[in-house]
């Protein structure tokens, strides 16, 4: 294969990883940007990749199993709002021990209903999404350059790739030019001033949570039923620490989570391509090298050379009247 | 309105009822996957408790419990949360499997036990330098790159058993038996304790060290002027930057030691069982760690009992994937639930016991209610 | 706008009052909040409402504003009986709250705030544009300018302050309650508020002004209500009234409104700033070359509204701030570079600490009062039993002395500090600082959110202090406290310090001016 194909299958490869982090890194917007930590972004998308694939074998329909993940990751969500909200209760232990319980009940439940060691069978056409032509694919990819990126690596890629895209604008649209976003702002940042403008505090925190929900339902079905075809134990494999980030990379934005969601894909298609490393760096890298580099990248992110990023204010405490 | 509870109820009540909890839901998870939560009882108890052998294993996972418990109980003292003790337990095995390779012979299994001990500490308690510093100096959460250290160490490990420590011509990944006299006396080698484990049994000596380090933690936070200093950080620290309490000393001491704790684990499970370095030799122990804290209401004397707990919940657990069908991830289920309750939902059962048992708040607190009216 | 005519008059008015409140009775488990309040406020009137901390305003404030349901009573509002079940329905009500701590977004503009909660649709944009007339409109008859596109957190605090005012406005309330509006305010400001309230009277608002500032009452109020121990004690005509009356009805017995002391009798040189200079995190410079001394048996008080600077002088004495500039402390220099500074070095120089906020800083409140008594001093050798362990049952014991001495309520030092009053918290964190019998004593703002029983204690210790020869630092916003206290008057203003003065050569006005920023000659004319 030659150099610049390399890079598109790369690059192709890209669009593909960075889609279940850009779902679950929106999914931590709405959370975090109304106030609650959610640590358990993994858990719920693990949830819904074993629900969406298990459902997807079971009735051969992709929608079902997306519908099914949807709802799997939501109920998990509404666990942890119940825990944060309602209960006032540690935000970040919530969403580690929801974590673990994803991780057991996945494996309990796949093992239940198919016997194959914990796995969701592979799922055949039906039950995928499968890859789309944008239009004029074939006709541009004698193009030089042109034609192959937009046939290769833009075009051919599953519905919720492009749905992923769009959520971008989708989301930046709800939080800066709407009333619901405005408020969902505020409830971040002072939930007092929230409350005593007569707009219930718990309403928008409940519904932020459940945003998060529908959108790692999106992450995980798309992982076992796009990605991969199935689910299988641990699949995620820390995408949902990933995704949060990639959240704090970009302090909270959503075009920036885009940029930022891109760049950690990037890093995962790499561990892909050993050669083509070693051929850049005309170096041999060790394998365990490439698969830990996500997982540094994200620490010097969190360490802050990449710049100071402020939280909303009033993140991970729960909201008391003031007496 | 209030959630006052007498202390001991705060202790002993509220861990329990939240267990009552995380047990229910077990039951409704496992009959939801068609098994019977009574059988799955009887078949734990009988594996984990009901003979010597039983007990050996029991007693093997409690070790390791006691350790990654500790070592989340001192940094949830400052309220740092180190979510990195499976990683840092993993890099603590890599220190005893580099102390006890570097020598060919030991002269006798106490001297290695010092040596290995403190190449475990070394090793884990420098995995959990870099988040501490980070947090420290940064801000950086210690949540999130504690766990991102997890999975870096899992790489670390991965590279070091495959392209550095395995002997030539080794298939599995894995490093050299360690030498001569670097094995440690199971509980079946201790003159007395043979006379229960009449055959060999995981449990080893560290058992004995794991309580001593309980014994030390309970001192150090309650005793000295560091644990005082640690204690009131994690409770204000503006209140401590106030009295000269240096905040990013205490924040990097207290990981140190933490990680040094979930670091000494891997004397159990590397030294004491396995006798050399394996992949995954942890098995999720340091995540274990934050439910046993969570359940020991973060008291060194609770993670003795809640360790204890999860042996037993381990040891059953591992009973029912051998005799039943039940999957050996069910454990990680309880696991999680524990966590959830005694952690997350505390609030609620303390609601719960407020409501229907303890109507009244006590009365010291009435009186300075009175007083301040 | 048509004036309104005379309602104060001895006419029989048909009108009925802005808000009647009949029998309001609240209680939180076995503590009674408020016990069968009755209350009149008239419309077109500046109403206040005094009382101590914990006599029960803020939690009667909170019913009519829909945070808490009375469990029996009345709430009438222009004669009508309502319901108030949350804040939606207090805003319906025409009830508008300006809040003691503002409830603003930081990083919102004025306009967001202002719009939020009460926007057109879902849809921001027409809501903004409508926002922005009606803005422009309201700051025009009000006096309430502020510009719409500005975010709060590059605001003044008197700025943020008619944010609220404009909020409520906006929300179109007929009756504005406001909670201890000036404590955040220069006397400067504090006038252009009056000013604005008076407009707002005139145009036929009513005003409910809750603020335990006796001085205000008088200048403002038409009326004033009392409140003591959860029960309405009294309501009388301003005009009729005196502060000592008043004073005395807030408390049950007559008050010492001025503390006794002798004259200072002062000795040598024990604290020497100079030229001290503060940056913080942000870049900002809070201390501007600050210098002053303080001599033994002397009581410095550093006059000022919060946020010019004292508290971070405070904390570059008390050891957890860096600076630059130099301090000798009798005679020897402490280093202020922040490499070595903490409050163990500033202890071992005989400084003690009495903080600005004792729930944040003087204490942990979830420590119980005897792990509370060490707290700062826990490396004194006297409170180990050996290099390695401390001595925690002498801790304790001597925990219970202290608690004695210093007439802590209850004396149990096993209680949690949370389960104590803010009056005995306090008392425990000047028990622990005095008895250390410290060369300096540094104490910021000693009897905020304390009953004035306490308050009178407090100031006799550390009267006390100063006799015994002992050098003190005293940071207030009440200029009362300050001009009572002190030997000696600095005011502090951006950063600096805009003069000194004997407390018998000033007076409120000089302070005041000083203050605000406007120094000297100008001050003293």
């Amino acid at each position: 294969m030659d150099f610049l194909s390399s890079v598109f299958q790369i690059l192709d490869s890209t669009l593909r990883l960075s889609t279940p982090l850009l779902f679950a890194c929106l999914a931590g917007l709405f959370s975090e940007r109304s106030g609650i930590f959610d640590i358990g972004l993994e858990g719920k998308m693990l949830i819904a990749a074993m629900a969406s694939g298990a459902v997807a074998a079971l009735t051969g329909s992709v929608w079902m199993g997306l519908g099914a993940g949807i709802v799997a990751s939501m109920s998990f969500a509404a666990i942890h709002g119940i825990a944060s909200i309602t209960f006032r209760g540690n935000q970040l232990i919530s969403g580690v021990a929801l974590n673990f319980l994803a991780s057991g009940i996945t494996v309990l439940v796949a093992q239940r209903l198919f016997w194959q060691g914990g796995r969701t069978p592979p799922l055949t056409d039906g039950a995928r999404f499968g890859e789309l032509t944008l239009p004029f694919a074939d006709a541009i990819r004698p193009v030089p350059v042109i034609g192959p990126f937009y046939a290769d690596v833009i075009s051919g890629h599953a519905l919720l790739v492009y749905v992923a895209l769009l959520f971008v604008p989708l989301t930046w649209w709800v939080l800066f030019r709407t009333r619901f976003g405005l408020r969902l702002r505020a409830v971040g940042e002072n939930p007092a001033a929230v409350d005593t403008a007569g707009v219930s505090v718990i309403r928008m925190r409940y519904t932020a949570v459940a945003i998060t929900g529908v959108l790692c339902g999106f992450a995980g079905a798309y992982m076992a039923t796009a990605l991969q075809a199935g689910f299988g134990k641990e699949m995620t494999a820390g995408r949902g620490y990933i995704a949060l980030a990639a959240l704090i990379f970009a302090k909270w934005r959503p075009w920036a989570a885009l940029m930022a969601c891109l760049l950690f894909g990037f890093f995962q298609a790499l561990a892909l391509r050993p050669d083509v490393v070693a051929k850049v760096l005309t170096v041999q890298v060790p394998v365990p090298a490439l698969d830990a580099l996500p997982y540094v990248l994200t620490v010097l992110v969190l360490a802050g050379f990449v710049g100071k990023a402020i939280p909303p204010r009033a993140g991970g405490e729960a909201y008391v009247k003031e007496r | 309105m209030t959630t006052k509870l007498p202390y001991w109820a705060d202790i002993v009540l509220v861990p329990l009822v939240s267990l009552m909890f995380a047990a229910i839901i077990s039951a409704l998870v496992l009959l939801s996957i068609g098994q019977d939560p009574a059988a799955a009882l009887n078949v734990m108890v009988a594996g984990a408790l009901g003979s010597a052998y039983g007990w050996g294993y029991t007693l093997y996972y409690t070790t390791s419990f006691i350790f990654t418990g500790l070592a989340v109980t001192v940094s949830f003292n400052a309220k740092l949360f180190n979510i990195g003790g499976e990683g840092q337990a993993q890099i603590g095995g890599l220190g005893v499997a580099l102390v006890l390779l570097a020598l060919p012979v030991w002269p006798h299994w106490t001297v290695a036990l010092v040596a290995a001990t403190l190449g475990a500490a070394a090793f884990g308690a420098a995995w959990a330098a870099i988040p501490a510093y980070l947090q420290a100096k940064r801000g950086s959460h210690i949540v999130i790159t504690t766990i991102m250290f997890n999975y870096i160490a899992a790489a670390v490990i991965v590279y070091m058993l495959v392209d550095v420590l395995r002997p030539p011509g080794q298939m599995d990944p894995a490093t050299a038996r360690f030498p001569e006299g670097a094995a440690l006396p199971t509980l079946h080698d201790v003159p007395g304790l043979d006379l229960i484990f009449t055959r060999s049994v995981p449990a080893n000596v560290t058992f004995f060290v794991a309580l001593a380090a309980a014994f030390l933690v309970w001192v150090l936070l309650w005793r000295t002027r560091l644990g005082y200093e640690i204690r009131a950080f994690g409770q204000s620290e503006s209140a401590a930057r106030y009295a000269g309490i240096d905040p990013v000393r205490t924040i990097m001491i207290t990981m140190l030691i933490s990680g040094a704790l979930a670091g000494m684990m891997a004397i159990n499970n590397v030294m004491g069982e396995s006798e050399r370095l394996v992949q995954n030799a942890t098995e999720g122990a340091g995540f274990i760690g934050i439910a046993v804290a969570l359940m020991g209401r973060n008291h060194p004397f609770g993670v003795i009992l809640a360790a204890f707990l999860f042996g037993f919940l381990y040891q059953g657990g591992a009973e029912l994937g051998l005799w039943t069908s039940i999957p050996i991830e069910m454990r990680i289920v309880v696991q999680g639930l524990v966590i959830l309750f005694t952690g997350a939902l505390d609030v609620m059962v303390r609601m719960l016991l407020v409501r229907l048992i303890f109507h009244r708040p006590p009365p010291e607190v009435a009186a300075a209610a009175r007083e301040r009216a | 706008m048509t004036t309104r005519s005379d309602m104060t008059g001895r006419q029989a008015t048909a009108a009925p009052p802005a808000i009647e409140l009949r029998g309001i009775s609240k209680a939180f488990g076995p503590v009674q909040a408020n016990k069968d309040i009755s209350l009149r406020v008239e419309r077109g009137t500046i109403h206040g409402i005094i009382g101590e901390n914990g006599a029960g305003k803020s939690t009667l404030m909170s019913i009519l504003y829909g945070f808490y349901k009375a469990d029996s009573g009345q709430i009438l509002i222009g004669g009508k009986p309502v319901d108030i079940p949350d804040s939606q329905a207090a805003i319906r009500a025409g009830i508008g709250m300006v809040f003691q701590h503002f409830k603003l977004v930081h990083n919102f503009t004025v306009l967001e705030n202002v719009i939020l909660g009460a926007e057109e649709g879902a849809r921001l944009r027409p809501s903004l544009a409508k926002a922005r007339s009606l803005l422009a409109d309201l700051a025009r008859d009000y006096e309430l300018d502020v510009d719409p596109e500005e975010l709060i957190e590059e605001l003044s605090v008197g700025h943020q302050q008619r944010v609220e005012i404009l909020k409520a406005l906006y929300r179109q309330a007929d009756i504005l309650i406001l909670d201890e509006p000036t404590g955040v305010l220069t006397p400067a400001e504090a006038d252009h508020l009056f000013r604005i309230l008076r407009g707002l009277r005139e145009q036929g608002k009513t005003i409910v002004l809750i603020t335990h500032k006796l001085r205000e009452i008088m200048e403002i109020t038409d009326t004033v209500s009392v409140m003591r121990r959860g029960e309405m004690t009294a309501t009388v005509k301003t005009a009729e009234t005196s502060p000592e009356q008043l004073a005395e009805l807030m408390v049950g017995r007559k008050v010492l409104l001025r503390v006794d002391k002798k004259p200072a009798q002062p000795g040598r040189t024990v604290l020497e700033v100079e030229n001290l200079r503060v940056t913080d995190s942000d870049g900002v410079e809070r201390l501007k070359g600050i210098s002053l001394n303080i001599r033994a048996g002397e009581i410095l008080g550093i006059a000022g509204v919060a946020g010019n600077g004292q508290s971070q002088l405070l904390e570059v004495l008390g050891g957890f701030c860096e600076a630059r500039g130099t301090i000798r402390v009798n005679g020897q220099e402490i280093d202020v570079s922040g490499k070595h500074s903490n409050g163990q070095t500033r202890r071992a120089r005989g400084i003690a600490h009495v903080p600005e906020d004792r729930q944040h800083l003087g204490l942990i409140m979830d420590f119980m009062a005897w792990e509370n008594i060490v707290f700062g001093y826990h490396h004194d050798p006297a409170y180990q039993k050996n290099r390695l362990i401390m001595d925690n049952a002498g801790i304790l014991a001597e925990a219970q002395a202290k608690m004695e001495r210093f007439d802590v309520r209850p004396p149990i030092p096993t209680l949690a500090a949370k389960s104590f009053s803010g009056g005995n918290q306090q008392k425990i964190v000047l028990a622990r600082e005095i008895e250390r019998e410290p060369d300096l004593l540094l104490v910021g703002q000693p009897t905020r959110g304390v009953d004035i029983g306490a308050i009178e204690f407090i100031h006799q210790r550390i009267i006390e202090l100063r006799d015994a020869g002992k050098a003190v630092l005293l940071v207030s916003v009440e200029l009362d406290e300050i001009l009572s206290m002190s030997d000696r008057i600095a005011v502090m203003f951006d950063g600096r310090i805009m003069g000194e003065r004997l407390p018998e050569e000033t007076n409120e006005r000089e302070l005041g001016l000083m203050m605000a920023g406007v120094a000297g000659k100008e001050a003293a004319a």
